[in-house]
């Protein structure tokens, strides 16, 4: 499965306010279900995720046990110069994951 | 004003002369937008990687081009076999006849990809089932299945899907059971799954030891399935409450 996936318009006009989609293949297991033998099903979420553009910070969230699978986030930025946009996904179990896409800006 | 009242008139028309509604139809507005903007929807996950994998193995014999039309056709009578098979397990033949690698086991994630990478290239068009005279047979025994009644509950498919279609049980809606976005991907499942998981899911909920997967049973009752909803559009990859 593709692990990552980041939807964001290749070119923008310097000063267009943008949107940015991702979807990540993560089971997001709340820590709360039984296994069905009288215990749990250890936690295993996604905790951070953080949205560099051109190697500065523009947006981050901390995610929580009551988020579904796969989950999808999505916010807005300013384009202000062409770079990349990369976007980390870390949490549980040591899980780390970077995937960036190229933005043009004219 | 004509124009407008005219055209309304016409999707009156439409709406009576095909009663069939496809899942998609009656959920919930936020549920049909995940399926509405492929960016919003979960499953372009699985739809990806099987584009990557169609590009790296399939293409040796098959262009991405030719696959459009292909899934409106399956399940397909297989000489070599003598029997139908579906499109998962046409992609699975596929893979052991002629890349000589094993047979993925069912609901492979990886699998799962290939198939609705293939059947999304025939997202939008009509479900055509093939006149194929060695399918009636087959055909004929999925519509068996689908009045006989199974399990401690002892229902039918039918009795729900036909006959109270559009009705309640618990707090869910009855859909008409159409297969038109298989695979699927499922939000009580928070994954996605084959048609032949949802039917296991239905059998369990009467209490009736579900057919294996893979078995003839299953690929009878998608013959007879494919045959009911004839016509209907192709969506997958669906999402589904």
């Amino acid at each position: 499965m593709a692990r990552a996936l980041i939807f964001a318009p290749k070119t923008a006009a310097r000063g267009d306010v943008i949107e940015i989609r991702t979807l990540i293949a993560h089971p997001m297991e709340s820590g709360q279900r039984s296994d069905g033998q009288g215990g749990l099903v250890a936690r295993d979420i996604l905790r951070k995720l953080e949205c560099r553009y051109d190697g500065v910070l523009v947006f981050s969230a901390e995610l929580f046990a009551a988020i579904a699978a796969n989950p999808l986030v999505s916010f807005n930025t300013v384009a202000t110069a062409s770079g990349t946009i990369s976007i980390t996904w870390s949490g549980d179990n040591g899980f780390a994951q970077t995937e960036s896409v190229m933005l043009t800006v004219s | 004003m004509k124009t407008p009242v005219f055209a309304f008139a016409l999707l009156v028309a439409a709406a009576h002369a095909d009663p069939r509604r496809s899942g998609f139809d009656d959920m919930s507005a936020s549920t049909q937008a995940l399926q509405r903007d492929d960016t919003l929807n979960p499953a372009l996950l699985w739809l990806k990687d099987g584009e990557q994998r169609f590009t790296s193995l399939c293409v040796r014999c098959h262009q991405p081009q030719a696959m459009r039309g292909v899934a409106t056709r399956y399940p397909a009578f297989d000489s070599r076999l003598k029997r139908p098979v579906t499109l998962g397990e046409r992609i699975n033949l596929c893979r052991t006849r002629y890349l000589e690698s094993k047979a993925w086991g069912a609901e492979n994630e990886e699998w799962l990809g290939l198939e609705t990478f293939v059947a999304n290239a025939s997202r939008g068009l009509p479900l055509a089932p093939p006149a194929d005279q060695r399918l009636a047979p087959f055909r004929e025994q999925g519509r068996q299945l689908f009045v006989q009644r199974l399990g401690q509950l002892d229902f039918s498919c039918a009795q729900c899907h036909d006959q109270n279609a559009g009705g309640r049980l618990a707090g869910s809606l009855i859909p008409q059971a159409h297969p038109t976005g298989y695979p699927i991907y499922r939000l009580e499942w928070q994954g996605l799954g084959s048609l032949q998981r949802r039917l296991r899911n239905c059998m369990a909920g009467v209490r009736a030891e579900p057919f294996a997967y893979g078995s003839a049973e299953f690929v009878a009752l998608e013959l007879y399935l494919m045959q009911r909803a004839a016509g209907m559009a192709i969506e997958t990859p669906a999402v589904r409450p």
